[in-house]
This record gives C-alpha cells, structure tokens and sequence, in this order.
C-alpha cells in the first residue's frame, strides 16, 4: 500500500540488547520495516520474541538498564529518534506517538481520578487549562464509548471494570491526536464479549482520527479481524512480513504455518488430534548459529543450520519471509 | 481399585446436585457478615466415566468456584456432589481420603501451582507418598512411568520447575493429577498460560489421557475453541449458574441462549476473508453481590422482554434427542 509516498515510520536494523548476569541477550534482532500512515500494523508472535520489546523501543521506553538500543534506526515522519534526548522524547510520546497496554490497571496510577491523569496529557502537550481539559476528556471519554462521562471523569481506576478501564487508557492515548498508536495486546486481559466491544471501538477511532496503528498480540484471530499488514517476529528476528490476507491464505515462513494450524479453532466437527510445532522456543542465551526455527521446522536443510537466512521479498508476491525454502 | 467400581454401569460417575457456594463479604467493627456473593448458585448436572464436560464463561461467571466446589477445596455452602453413586464429604468439609483419590485438579498457572524448593520427582511422588501407595522403589518408578505418559524424559527427574518452560511445567503438573490414577480431574484453564504453539500439544495430552485412561474431565475455559477440541458435553455459565447445556456438536452448531450466541459471535476468527456479524453485548456482567432480578442476563440480552426481568428461566429440555438444555424463556 502506499508504495510511492514517504513512509510515516522507517524502522532499520533495530538491535535491543538487554545485559543480565547471564550475558547479553538480543531480544530484538536487526529488524527492520516500514509503516504507512493510517496503516495497521500486527506485531505477531509467541512470548518472548521481541514484539513488546520492538514496541517499547519505539517509544524510547525500553527500561536502561539493563535494556538498551544497541544499533539501528528508528526514522519518525523522517527523524531519528534513536538518541533523542528524554527530553525530546518526552515531547513526542503521548503526543506524536502514543501507546496503551496489556493491563490497564497496572497503567493507570490508583491514586489520581481519571480526569486528573487525562488531564495532565492535554496539558502538558497542549497547553490547555484545567478547566479546558476537562472538557476535552469528558469529549474523549464519551467517543470511546464510556456511558455518563460527567460523572465517570471523577472515578478512580478500582470504580471501572477492566473494559472501562481500558477504554479509559485508550481515550488517553489518543487526546492529543497521535499519527501512531502502539497497541500491545489491548484485549487480552478482557473477556471475549468485552474484547469484541473494545476492538470494535480502536477500529472506528483509527478510522475517525486517521492514525497507523502497530497492534501486538499473540491473537490471530484479532490479527484476521483488523489488521492490514503483519510482522511474524521469532527469537528476536521478523521471520515473515506479510499482508494479512496473504498470511492467512499462503503462510510463506514454515513457523508462520505452524502456527496457523495449530491454533484449535470452531469447526464442524472435533478432530482427534491438533497439529503442533514439535519442540520449543530456545532460549534467547543459547540461540542455534544458524536459523533459530531449524530446531523445530519440518522443512530444515543443511544451510538452515549454519547461515541466518536474510528477510526478503518472495518473487511475484507482497511477502518478504526469512527462509530458504519458503512455501 | 474401590469397591465403587462395581457399582451399576447407569450410575454416573459424578452426580451434582443444587451446588450453592456463597462467600461472605465481612465488614465493620464486628466483622459482621455484610453480603453474600453468589458465586454458585445452584448448579446441577451429570458427567460419565471417560466423558469431558467443557465448561465455558467470562471471569466471574464461577467456572473456577464450581471446580473447587467439586473438589470440596472450597467447601460448598449447599447441595451435593455423588461419585459413583456415594456422597462425598457427607459428614463433614473435607473429602475421604479415599475420595480425594478419585478426584484431581490441575491448574491454571504452572509457575504457580508447582513448589519451587521441590525437585519434579518430589512434586510427582508427594501424592504417592500422603497415600502410602507402593515400595520406594515401586513409587520411583511409578514416577518415571507418569513423566514418560506426560511426554517427558526421565533425566528431568532431579531438576526444580523453574528449569522448565511453562508448557513443560504443565505436563509436570499432569503428571502429578494422574499419580493416584483418578477417575475424574478438574483441568482448571490448563493452557490458558501458555503460548499457542505449546497449547495445542498440552491440548493432544489431555484428549490422550482421556481416550487411553479413561479418565473423565471437567475443563474449565474461557475459550470456546479450546473446549470444542476437548469436550463432549458443553456447558456454558453466566453469574454462577449454567444457562446452556448440550453435547458439544449441537452447542457450536445450534446455540440456543443468546448469551451463548453472543459469546460464540465475539471470537475472532483467524480467517480475514470470513467477515463475521457479530453480536456485540452492551455493557459489563452484573455484579454477583447484587445479581438482577429475573434472568441474570437480561440486562445485556438484544431480546429481553418483560418475563425476563420478571422470573428466573430453569434449565429445561428443549431438544429431547440430544438432552439440549438451556435456561431462557425465549428458547422454546
């Protein structure tokens, strides 16, 4: 999509490295992708393969130390913003680029109604008064879904339950309008009925506000439902980069496909056995020399042992997948 | 093993009646009982040798109490649960001995569940142990024997669980259920923790126990595919109660409750050419310490009408052929 024009967000060669008393270890390998404006992004994989980390390193939020950007590029509307001072990071994050978690009970600070704490955003980044950022929240509160804003501005995070609270974390991410929003799994501390009303609600928003969205989950149903485009990151590295549709239809990566059939999904009737991805992910101290999937794929040949194979485009397709022998 | 196994083959191997269980909600000077939350309220069904019930619902719906209540972990407040035909705890809160045997659980979170200053040969024989089952030797290898049915190696033997992952950790936790050779276990959300590549291969061990030992299950989960892969009857809760029962066949293919509708329509499918109508519930579950009146659901239900906010719909046949049961007063 929007092959020609500038992308909005140039990742090169992205390295984040965390030291520990085991040695370093490269959570986020030498990634690199591009994301259009008002794009959605997935950020797939299974723990600890780097997709929070990548979405962390994004926001200057990688926590140093013992984490650090270890090499790469992070190109922003065309500025770097590896090496932005605090400062300057400050400036852009939750006003540029926003992001909201996983768990919005952990993110929200227990102590300060939700007004107070939508509030020192608007004004810290828009320089608006009390008084007006409180009508500004109540506004974001309402489009976000939140039934009587009046009074629930005036709540503390314990009053609301977890799809309120989310919504209000969500209503926080994007007051300040942001060209980018870092979703990192936003549903999966919520039940399914929950989960449905909330992703229902970030697809209308991303479309009102017109922002890029990068989504990370471990969900690829939720992946199927919004997203446009999808990383499949392992160990560290971006193994697949596909359009969603493609990814779904021709899993290129032989992880990609294994992955796909062993989720247990509704069908017609119940199968004896799911398929599975023998084995497990190695450990990030121990990664094998060559490709760190060889352990476990089907499909593993002698190079596969030795040499990483690079992310590239797959002739005649809208895929890059790192594999020698892609599907 | 028991007496118990000569019992008539039309006696189910679990029988639950009416089970209740309220927890008190304390508060003031005196600690006086302030509420009652009624996390169970009035659970009843049936569940044969070898046969998994799969039980489904949001947090809170009191999927885990019953589990626990089953097992007496949480003592229940009222009705009764048969094993073969005999009350359990009959005359007091705890189970038998002998009754604790027959019946296991395996949890939710492997870090949690599994001690961390015990070695995985300690965690697996400490049940063979409290029931003085068998010589050292014989319970040594006893324990092999579980850690190669679980699909483990034996040099695993002498290691502590944080040297394992999760979906190893769980296994060791299966292990350790099966250790008394049980009749029934409650697989509390057993891969709920776990990541999808290592899911479905805990999924395959747990559908191999059932076929090869016999063992009948109630599995708790919030996934409605995860319980299709598992179970053959499936029931669904909503505020401690169940709402919907039927084999797993006829619930995914002609859900009856429209809570069950609605929770069958909100999962996202991994398949973007499928673009799903989806039925999306307004607002969040009602409070167990203040439950509506009438059907518990109504309050979010697209086609309440004023019988609904009136009077509690039982748990009724609709389909005779299959033992389709469902709890509405819209679903004749």
């Amino acid at each position: 999509m929007n092959a020609g024009s500038n992308p909005l967000l140039r990742v090169r060669d992205l390295t984040v490295e965390f030291r520990t008393e085991q040695g370093a270890a490269r959570a986020v390998d030498g990634i690199s992708f591009d994301l259009h404006a008002g794009e959605t992004l997935a950020l797939v994989g299974e723990s600890g393969c780097g997709k929070t980390v990548t979405g962390l390193s994004l926001l200057g939020l990688v926590p140093s130390p013992p984490g650090r950007v270890a090499g790469g590029h992070i190109e922003f509307m065309g500025k770097d913003l590896v090496g932005l001072s605090d400062a300057q990071m400050r400036a852009i994050r939750g006003h540029d680029i926003s992001m909201i978690f996983q768990e919005p009970m952990t993110a929200l600070n227990p102590v300060f109604r939700v007004g107070s704490q939508m509030g020192d955003v608007l004004r810290l980044h828009q320089g608006l008064s009390r008084r007006q950022a409180r009508t500004a929240a109540i506004e974001m509160l309402a489009k976000v879904g939140i039934p009587e804003p009046q009074q629930r501005i005036d709540s503390y995070p314990h009053e609301l339950s977890g799809g309120m609270r989310q919504r209000v974390m969500i209503a926080m991410a994007l007051s300040c309008g942001p060209q980018l929003l870092v979703a990192d799994e936003p549903t999966t501390a919520l039940d399914v009925t929950t989960q449905a009303q909330v992703l229902e609600q970030i697809a209308k928003l991303q479309k009102e506000f017109g922002m890029a969205m990068i989504l990370i989950t471990h969900d690829l149903g939720v992946v199927a439902e919004i997203c446009q485009r999808a990383l499949v990151m392992y160990c560290g590295r971006i193994v697949e980069d596909s359009p969603v549709t493609e990814l779904f239809a021709t899993p290129r990566h032989p992880y990609t496909a294994g992955l796909l059939a062993s989720i247990p999904r509704l069908r017609s009737e119940r199968v004896a056995e799911l398929p599975v991805i023998p084995g497990m992910v190695p450990d990030l101290f121990h990664l094998p020399a060559g490709c760190s999937f060889a352990d476990r794929c089907v499909k593993v040949q002698a190079e596969c042992r030795t040499t990483p194979p690079p992310l590239r485009q797959l002739r005649d397709t809208q895929s890059k997948v790192a594999c020698y022998e892609p599907n | 093993m028991s007496l118990t196994d000569q019992r008539p083959s039309n006696v189910p191997l679990l029988d639950v009646r009416e089970l209740k269980k309220y927890f008190a909600v304390r508060g003031g000077f005196f600690g006086r009982i302030r509420a009652q939350v009624r996390a169970l309220d009035g659970v009843s069904f049936t569940l044969d040798r070898g046969k998994t019930l799969g039980l489904v619902g949001e947090s809170g719906c009191g999927k885990s109490t019953l589990g626990r209540a089953l097992l007496h972990l949480h003592p229940p407040t009222s009705g009764e649960v048969r094993l073969n035909g005999t009350r359990i705890a009959a005359n007091g809160k705890q189970l038998l001995p002998e009754e604790r045997r027959n019946m296991q659980i395996i949890f939710q979170d492997p870090f949690a569940s599994l001690s961390p200053r015990r070695t995985v040969a300690q965690i697996i024989r400490e049940p063979l142990d409290i029931h003085r089952i068998g010589s050292p030797g014989q319970r040594r290898e006893r324990v092999e024997e579980l850690l190669r049915i679980v699909g483990m190696r034996t040099n695993t033997l002498n290691r502590y669980p944080h040297e394992f992952s999760g979906g190893q950790r769980q296994r060791i936790g299966i292990a350790r259920a099966l250790a008394l050779d049980p009749k029934f276990i409650v697989a509390d959300e057993p891969v709920s923790a776990l990541d999808v590549s290592v899911q479905s291969q805990v999924l395959n061990l747990i559908a191999k126990l059932q076929r090869e030992q016999g063992i009948a299950f109630l599995f708790i989960s919030h996934d409605l595919a995860v319980i299709q892969h598992v179970s053959d009857e499936v029931g669904v809760m909503y505020l401690g109660r169940i709402v919907e029962q039927a084999p797993a066949a006829n619930i995914y293919s002609n859900p009856r409750h429209p809570y069950t509708q609605a929770l069958l329509s909100a999962i996202p499918v991994p398949d973007p050419r499928r673009k799903s109508s989806r039925i999306i519930l307004r607002g969040d579950v009602p409070s167990p310490l203040n439950p509506p009146a009438g059907c518990a659901f109504h309050t979010r239900c697209p086609i309440a009408v004023d019988a609904c906010r009136q009077s509690r719909p039982e748990l009724k046949v609709v389909n005779g052929g299959t033992m389709h049961r469902v709890a509405c007063h819209l679903a004749e």
